[in-house]
């Protein structure tokens, strides 16, 4: 049996495609996204809205919780680790969590370096707001990237500033001379290979989702027309007034992203979305990280 | 020839690929209106079975693709497509179109650690690179079901008439051999 991780966990996201990713929290909640045609869910202990109310450092989820949402559900379950927190890592591998989220919503533990991705059988998804971001992450093991967005906010600005922003860069390197292909992996500070894929294919090497402030189907359906090939939805499903209705609602507006007639009755009587906050007044900014 | 490719969720777009380098027309089905055109086979993609059967019955395409495959259509699922078509699951209540008469056990090699690939022969097409994601396997199959291929003891390809399922991924690697063997199957 040959042992190509790294493709193997590129597949596992090449299966979630098309599909939307939900927080939840308790085993019920889990029920609720997977009944709801969800096709994955992130396990943690507070959806991003409460850990902004609540302050204080943000960490990886108890053990116990995640091995809850596990035994609840069949879909793949995916957990976050603090930015450069390996023994965080560590301790989800050894849970056989299905996809670790190196993630800015949770306190950083190291301000300088992420994990060495490449040192874990398990795959990775990390966020990012840029191309050279998004590629810096992809050299260090990520097999899958999502637009970082503003988590917790209901507010879809910032995730559909860094949809435009990689996309636009991508089509930037697309356009290029190969000569000049050197110079881009130079001031993005990424390996080469990653920017000449860029330059042959108009699209990253791995798969790449939407997250961070999606709270309608109508936004959902935005990010998929941007670009998107996914989408995560954190505290816009249980912040919401019916969250089997919305999440349910938000599943078929990736389906069918591009037909309006469909998102129009989609987006009827989902009840009260989450109220949100506008990222300018908020004053931890997670996309920073 | 015609082949149509359900994309409500999972890798349908990979599928596509290999139907492009066998230069085969194709579209996507993601609504009842697709259902309006003409097909003569059909891809069920690989992805999560609980949201594509979800989709399949909220989108109203369900009772359309269960009748004509019932009726004969040519079908190939992979991986999730094959739980689909199942007619039983050993570790799960749901059942989906139920057309094939095998038993499957879904996640059958446990969460993703247990993902791998190999290479194996299958009955009437040879040697197979085969990926396995979060994979199924069939634990037993009825009459006039032809098992076509099994790793490790385990049936992960198998045959009955119209229908065709694999727990691998042919989509996810180069080879077309899999692909092509659906198309012949198309007369």
């Amino acid at each position: 049996m040959s042992e190509n991780r790294y493709g193997l966990n590129k597949n596992l996201a090449q299966m979630l495609k098309g599909g939307v990713i939900m927080d939840v929290t308790t085993p019920e909640q889990a029920k609720i996204a997977e009944a709801a045609g969800a096709c994955a869910v992130m396990a943690l202990e507070r959806i991003p809205a409460d850990i902004r109310a609540a302050g204080g450092v943000s960490r990886m989820s108890d053990p116990k919780m995640i091995k809850g949402i596990q035994k609840a559900v069949s879909i793949p379950v995916m957990a976050k680790a603090r930015i450069g927190h390996f023994v965080e890592a560590q301790i989800l591998e050894a849970l056989e969590i299905d996809y670790i989220d190196e993630s800015e919503v949770l306190s950083p533990a190291d301000d300088t370096y992420h994990i060495d991705k490449t040192k874990f059988k398990v795959p990775f998804v990390c966020g990012a707001r840029n191309l050279g971001e998004a590629l810096r992450r992809i050299a260090e093991g990520a097999s899958m990237i999502r637009t970082k967005g503003e988590a917790g906010t209901g507010d879809v600005i910032q995730a559909v500033r860094h949809m435009r922003t990689i996309q636009s860069e991508m089509r930037k390197i697309q356009s290029m001379r190969e000569d000049e292909l050197f110079n881009t992996a130079k001031e993005l500070a990424v390996p080469y290979d990653l920017v000449k894929f860029v330059h042959e294919n108009g699209k990253l090497p791995v798969v790449n989702f939407s997250a961070g402030g999606v709270a309608t189907p109508a936004d959902a359906a935005l990010m998929m027309q941007l670009g998107a090939e996914g989408v995560f939805v954190g505290s816009g499903i249980f912040k919401s007034g019916n969250p089997e209705k919305r999440a349910a609602a938000i599943v078929k507006a990736v389906t069918n992203y591009n037909n309006p007639a469909v998102l129009a009755e989609l987006s009827e009587d989902l009840g009260e979305a989450m109220v949100g906050i506008n990222p300018d007044e908020i004053k931890v900014i997670m996309e920073s990280r | 020839m015609v082949i149509a490719v359900l994309a409500v969720q999972g890798s349908f777009f990979e599928h596509e690929q290999i139907l492009e380098k066998l230069g085969v027309e194709y579209f996507e089905i993601r609504r009842k209106a697709d259902l309006d055109k003409h097909f003569d086979g059909l891809i069920l993609p690989g992805g999560e079975s609980t949201t594509m059967g979800k989709l399949l019955k909220e989108l109203d395409i369900f009772d359309t693709l269960q009748k004509k495959i019932a009726d004969g259509l040519p079908v190939y699922g992979t991986c999730a497509g094959m739980i689909l078509l199942a007619n039983n699951l050993s570790n799960d209540k749901n059942v989906y179109f139920g057309t094939m008469d095998i038993t499957v056990k879904r996640n059958a090699y446990g969460r993703q650690l247990g993902s791998f690939e190999t290479v194996s022969d299958v009955k009437g097409i040879g040697e197979v690179p085969m990926v396995f994601i979060r994979a199924p396997y069939i634990e037993s199959v009825g009459e006039g079901v032809d098992v076509l291929a099994t790793v490790n003891g385990n049936i992960v390809a198998a045959r009955q008439d119209n229908q065709l399922a694999t727990s691998f991924h042919p989509e996810l690697t180069d080879d077309t051999s899999v692909h092509q063997y659906f198309l012949d199957m198309i007369k």
